[in-house]
């Protein structure tokens, strides 16, 4: 049996990737904001069944009481193996270019508040010599584009982070994993046109178990993104700034 | 977005809402909703549209579940999928399902599904313990078969018109094995298959497959399959299928020709009077759900599924006209079902009764609709009704004919302020 900690538990592909790990029977700390959200899923989870669900109501952005939830989380679940974090928001880029603290807000829920969150989480598995560090980053964060750069600054700035972050902990024997989604179809994307390239939660919650399991670094998911990136960040500045993306 | 039914037809622009919980339903509610709950948006016409529609899929939780009794309470976005998944393992099973498993329990409720035991079992809704219901005002108001009886009534079949169904008690069914022991009967015309339907009464499921482009003397020809559930088999999980249309075929890929051929293909492809096989639940139940979106067969413009039940007494009669009226028109279709409903329920505007019914796809071309609209006058001399859930072009005074309780369920609707608060397409165009 896992000790596995979600935070941002009550997005779409945590969700469902808290059900991939209670069908294996394994323990669930749940964190996220909305508490009749997460009492329900955690009897839901239970019947699914998880061996024990724990939940707990925490801001994201509220830094100063990260410590408090995280130690007293790990306490009542009796110890940590995984940790998953997976809160975000898609911010509307055309309002964040002319509102300084809207940007500011949304580059805290998608990088800073991460950021503070591992700071301390870092620290606990390194001390405990092992453990799985799995953090939802983004495509978005491998290149700038017009069209989504704020959130895509902010993922991008957590895909550094957490390379430097595996680079002093792999010798701990901790794994840091950085997850990387395209397109997928949740309540966050809801008002986008779904095509070819849109997967479900379910299937992004596989990658992230398998991504974990296999003591991955970076998972791309699906897999296609890596090949649609690696085209993406070979295109040479002088012709992207030109592109309409 | 751009939101549509299963058919394809119509599409349109809807805002759409995805809340999280009972809570922020209620919000939407306070906020001056109105327009209609939607689930997985598989009825196929347009009972789940309109230009506001509260997505219930986000509400997907599992509430308690009962190993004595097997009953099983969840929010209305459960998916049948999602629930075959977790307790077909456990040695339970649906106690009644539609044709395809990716419905909500939501949807199910709203369109009382029904499947290949109604003879036996009833519709969806016959299982039912006792559902949630949040009114217009945002209050939640719960009721079953002996509690607030009329809102029940109202609600289930009631095509999301009553309020948002939360949460609902489901009775499963126990099962020793996930595998069916199917045999398959061949009908050589019309008055073959009714007598056998009769004949297999005691059969828990069955269901025929008509070869609609057959004229003459072949009038009629059907497979019945019949399904028991195997005792001595294992319990086993569906394995995930990942077949796909991935997009909208071009417009002719189903003509007359083509359809004819599969038609006698199919039929021809059982040799024998009687074949027998064990196979497991999922092709049995849901043969199409294994390939995803298989809609787009039929083309971007759509199509409709004509869905009717004719009463006992004038089954046959109908039934040959209604087989003589398509086989004229050359508008065969590939997939035709005839099943034999048993009684009608206390439900409002619940579709199966005591009869004969079959179901039909048509592509949305020119012509179709007056088709159709002679086919209705059929169905309508013999005492007939379609089936609201495949419906997308039934006239007003055609509803009101067939369904002759509307009037009731307009009371009850009237009564809870629900009138003026839920609506779709469809009961805007069936003046109700």
């Amino acid at each position: 049996m896992q000790r596995v900690m979600i935070i941002g538990a009550t997005s779409a592909i945590a969700e469902a990737t808290a059900r991939v790990y209670a069908k294996r029977g394994d323990a669930l700390a749940l964190l996220a904001r909305n508490q009749e959200r997460l009492q329900s899923m955690a009897e839901d989870l239970k019947i699914r069944g998880a061996n024990k669900v724990l939940t707990r109501v925490i801001d994201v952005n509220d830094t100063e009481n990260h410590t408090t939830s995280l130690d007293g989380t790990i306490a009542e679940l009796d110890g940590v193996d995984v940790v998953l974090i997976a809160h975000g928001t898609l911010p509307d880029q055309r309002a964040c270019e002319a509102d300084i603290s809207l940007t500011l807000n949304e580059f805290a829920t998608n990088a800073t508040s991460t950021i503070a969150l591992l700071t301390h989480l870092a620290n606990h598995f390194e001390q405990q010599g092992k453990g799985q560090i799995a953090v939802i980053s983004s495509v978005a964060g491998d290149r700038g584009r017009q069209s989504n750069y704020v959130y895509g600054a902010a993922k991008g700035a957590l895909t550094i982070f957490l390379q430097g972050l595996r680079n002093r902990l792999a010798p701990k024997g901790v794994q840091v994993l950085t997850i990387k989604p395209g397109f997928v179809d949740t309540p966050m994307t809801a008002e986008f046109k779904k095509g070819l390239l849109w997967a479900q939660p379910e299937q992004i919650a596989k990658g992230i178990v398998k991504g974990i399991d296999k003591r991955k670094d970076v998972v791309y998911l699906p897999f296609f993104w890596r090949y649609i990136m690696i085209i993406i960040r070979s295109i040479p500045e002088r012709i992207f700034k030109k592109l309409k993306l | 977005m751009r939101i549509s039914g299963w058919g394809n037809y119509p599409v349109i622009d809807s805002s759409v809402d995805s809340p999280l919980s009972p809570t922020q339903v209620e919000h939407c509610m306070l906020a001056g909703f109105n327009g209609i709950a939607r689930g997985m948006g598989r009825s196929y016409g347009d009972s789940s549209l309109s230009s506001h529609v509260i997505s219930g899929l986000s509400l997907h939780h599992l509430l308690d579940f009962d190993n004595e009794t097997g009953v099983l309470r969840c929010q209305a976005g459960v998916t049948l999928a999602d629930i075959l998944d977790l307790f077909v393992p456990r040695g339970w099973f649906l106690p009644v399902t539609p044709g395809t498993k990716f419905v909500s329990v939501g949807g199910a409720i709203a369109s009382d599904v029904h499947g290949k035991n109604h003879h036996i079992d009833g519709s969806f809704c016959e299982h039912i313990t006792e559902l949630d219901l949040m009114l217009a005002d945002g209050r939640i108001e719960r009721c079953s078969a002996t509690h607030n009886r009329e809102l029940f009534h109202a609600t289930c079949g009631g095509m999301g018109l009553t309020g948002i169904i939360l949460s609902a008690g489901i009775r499963l069914k126990p099962i020793t094995s996930s595998y069916i022991d199917e045999v398959t009967l061949k009908a050589p015309d019309l008055t073959a298959i009714i007598e056998m339907f009769e004949q297999y009464l005691s059969s828990t499921y069955s269901v025929a497959w008509i070869d609609c482009a057959a004229r003459g003397k072949r009038m009629g020809r059907s497979l019945l399959m019949l399904g028991e559930h195997a005792i001595d088999a294992p319990l086993r999980n569906a394995t995930p299928h990942n077949r796909s249309l991935p997009f909208n075929m071009p417009e002719h890929t189903l003509n007359r020709y083509s359809i004819k051929a599969f038609n006698s293909v199919y039929y021809h492809r059982k040799f024998f009077a009687r074949q027998q096989r064990r196979i497991h639940y999922d092709p049995y139940f849901y043969p199409l759900d294994g390939v995803l979106h298989w809609n787009r067969l039929y083309g971007k413009k759509g199509f409709t599924q004509y869905q009717f039940v004719l009463p006992q007494e004038s089954s046959a009669e109908g039934m040959r006209q209604v087989l003589e009226r398509i086989v004229s028109a050359g508008r065969g279709s590939p997939l035709a079902v005839l099943k034999s409903f048993g009684r009608e329920n206390d439900n409002f505007l619940s579709f199966p009764r005591q009869g004969l019914q079959l179901a039909l796809d048509f592509k949305i071309n020119d012509g179709v609709f007056e088709f159709l609209n002679d086919l209705d006058s059929i169905v309508l001399d013999h005492g007939g009704r379609l089936y609201l859930t495949k419906d997308a072009r039934m006239s007003e005074a055609m509803f009101k004919q067939s369904y002759p309780r509307w009037q009731q369920f307009m009371d009850v609707r009237t009564r809870y302020g629900a009138d003026k608060v839920f609506n779709s397409l469809q009961s805007k165009r069936l003046g109700i």
